[in-house]
């Protein structure tokens, strides 16, 4: 189905950051010199005192955010999900997560959908990482109206957290008044035969997915699973029994990610058959994001042969 | 308050090191050769008035920070916050062991939730400390408040790149409410700084940073308070004190032994070297 497209979730996420700029002059930025890919710079427009371009240095970078939140501010930083995530890890385990303090991650330009910039600036561990994190919530939007909810639910809350923000446009997925919660996932579709769990840019393949698999008679529910930490448990017990299979899809490595976290809920809960779509254990290459989403298997078709799969 | 004179700091020093010695000695591990080098240092800042605090409200917005960044001195931090009056000196024997929340290395949200003060951030992962200490002056100015932010470092821990990521930066926003300490005690973990990674001379690398430096003997509290006090004046800029000391200091067979970093005294060597620092 033709979806209208909307904004990118990073141009959202920078918006919204400053729009609650505006309402809150505790609110601090911290960047590594990409915030007009980030857009942390729609926020250093309107409050430059308040935004701190620290350069090229990640480790820094974290580590000023953590800074400025101990003494009570609100800190966000923000770079790309690979630099963020990877280059500063043990700032994020010691200087945020350890303490538990309120800095809030924004990593953009997650998952291969970036393109042609190539597997150096792809982040595809970034939500193991950050669940590997004690203390931080782990949120995936799957479009601009959730991605504007979840920033605003996330400068709501005290404690660490990562938001995954992807590089292009994304099909919208909610109207502006669909409510939204932090770890409670939406269900988009009902349905009894099996269920797909995904977030971010795989939400509007799940959704097509479902169309796909209705007309070979087959009704799926989708979730929109965008809290990976702490993950809907209640939402993923209902899909186990009551649709009996899961199909679970992400735009991230196998390991770790939201695939994990669903079959830990499952096994814990009630073990039932599931099939995950995600990247394998390897790293990507260039190319257009619809060339690369095809080569590496993240796909509606492949979301809905794994569906069959298992009614088989 | 009217700080104290140069005898008192003096005898106060010899209180934190009996402390520092004791707890790690009790506790069967630690560090305290690196904390002894920072006595001194830590001494003046928190009993000779150059670090605004109050033990009673440890989170006084105003206040000034101390951020051990080299968190393998715990021990030194310990028995200074006892001694201040943030919590009861008994709290000195748990140093270490299960549930206490003075853990080997500090735990910020651990001590916070016990409602202990004073520790300013979780450290032990050496390089992350001035990052941190310039997260707080940013903060801190921007709420216009009088607030300096000192972080102890120690010599071997600035190898790590985030320091100098930090340096650049706090140029770059022209921290002058920010001071960096190296104690520079001359060795690392397995051996001494000249052999394992030669930072000298370090002057120059601040200073080409953009750095206020001074340079002094960090166990002479004669040099160490007018460094203190010329840090807290310095404009424009952010300051370093490079802390010439000595690892282990005064206890002479801890000296120049790399193969004390990490070991407790054990008993006997600690009571002589207590009895040496009552006698000294």
């Amino acid at each position: 189905m033709a979806r209208k497209m909307g904004k990118s979730v990073r141009e959202a996420f920078g918006l919204t950051l400053a729009k609650l700029g505006e309402a809150h002059n505790d609110i601090v930025v911290v960047d590594g010199d990409v915030n007009n890919s980030t857009h942390t710079g729609f926020f250093a427009k309107k409050f430059p005192n308040r935004f701190f371009n620290v350069g090229i240095a990640e480790s820094n970078l974290i580590g000023v955010a953590a800074g400025l939140a101990s003494s009570g501010k609100r800190a966000w930083a923000s770079s790309f999900a690979a630099f963020i995530m990877c280059n500063a890890y043990d700032q994020l385990r010691m200087s945020v997560a350890f303490p538990n303090i309120d800095v809030k991650i924004v990593g953009t330009h997650a998952g291969i959908s970036i393109g042609e910039d190539g597997p150096s600036q792809m982040g595809v561990e970034d939500v193991s990482l950050a669940c590997s994190l004690p203390n931080f919530t782990v949120i995936v939007p799957a479009d601009e109206v959730s991605t504007e909810k979840a920033v605003n639910a996330l400068a709501g809350i005290k404690t660490p957290a990562y938001l995954r923000a992807g590089r292009p446009n994304v099909p919208l997925i909610y109207e502006a008044n669909t409510p939204f919660q932090l770890g409670k996932a939406s269900k988009l579709r009902e349905g009894k035969d099996v269920t797909i769990i995904a977030n971010g840019l795989m939400v509007a393949m799940a959704l097509d997915a479902a169309d796909a698999l209705a007309v070979k008679g087959v009704q799926a529910r989708v979730l929109d699973m965008h809290t990976v930490k702490p993950c809907d448990d209640a939402a993923i017990l209902s899909a186990a029994q009551e649709t009996g299979r899961i199909v679970v899809a992400e735009e991230h490595l196998a390991h770790g990610g939201l695939g994990s976290a669903v079959a830990m809920s499952v096994v814990r809960q009630h073990p039932v058959p599931v099939r995950f779509v995600n990247l394998d254990d390897e790293f990507a290459e260039s190319g257009s994001p619809e060339a690369l989403l095809k080569k590496y298997g993240l796909t509606a078709d492949n979301i809905v042969k794994a569906a069959l799969e298992l009614k088989k | 308050m009217a700080a104290p004179s140069l005898d008192e700091l003096k005898r106060i020093a010899k209180t934190i090191r009996k402390d520092i010695i004791t707890s790690t000695t009790e506790a069967g591990s630690g560090h305290p050769t690196s904390s002894l080098s920072g006595v001194e240092m830590a001494v003046a800042l928190y009993f000779g008035g150059y670090l605004k605090h109050d033990p009673k409200n440890p989170n006084w917005p105003q206040r000034d920070r101390f951020i051990l960044s080299k968190g393998h001195a715990a021990p030194l931090l310990y028995a200074c916050l006892a001694e201040a009056g943030y919590f009861n000196k008994d709290l000195l024997h748990t140093l270490r062991k299960i549930d206490s929340p003075i853990e080997g290395h500090p735990n910020y949200a651990h001590a916070r939730a016990a409602g202990i003060g004073g520790i300013e951030a979780s450290t032990g992962s050496l390089g992350q400390g001035l990052s941190l200490g310039l997260g707080h002056a940013l903060a801190t100015r921007l709420d216009g408040y009088d607030s300096h932010v000192f972080v102890m470092t120690g010599d071997g821990e600035i190898e790590e790149g985030q320091v100098w990521e930090a340096v650049m930066a706090a140029e770059k926003y022209k921290a002058d409410n920010l001071t960096a300490i190296v104690d520079q005690n001359g060795y690392q973990q397995t051996g001494s700084t000249h052999e394992v990674m030669d930072m000298k001379p370090l002057k120059p690398k601040f200073e080409a940073f953009g750095w206020f430096v001074q340079d002094i003997d960090g166990q002479k509290l004669e040099e160490v308070q007018p460094a203190l006090a010329k840090a807290r004046a310095n404009k424009g800029r952010p300051s370093v004190i490079i802390s010439r000391t000595t690892k282990g200091w005064p206890i002479q067979n801890l000296i120049g032994d790399p193969n004390h970093h990490g070991k407790p005294l054990t008993k006997e060597q600690a009571a002589a070297a207590i009895a040496f620092i009552d006698k000294n």
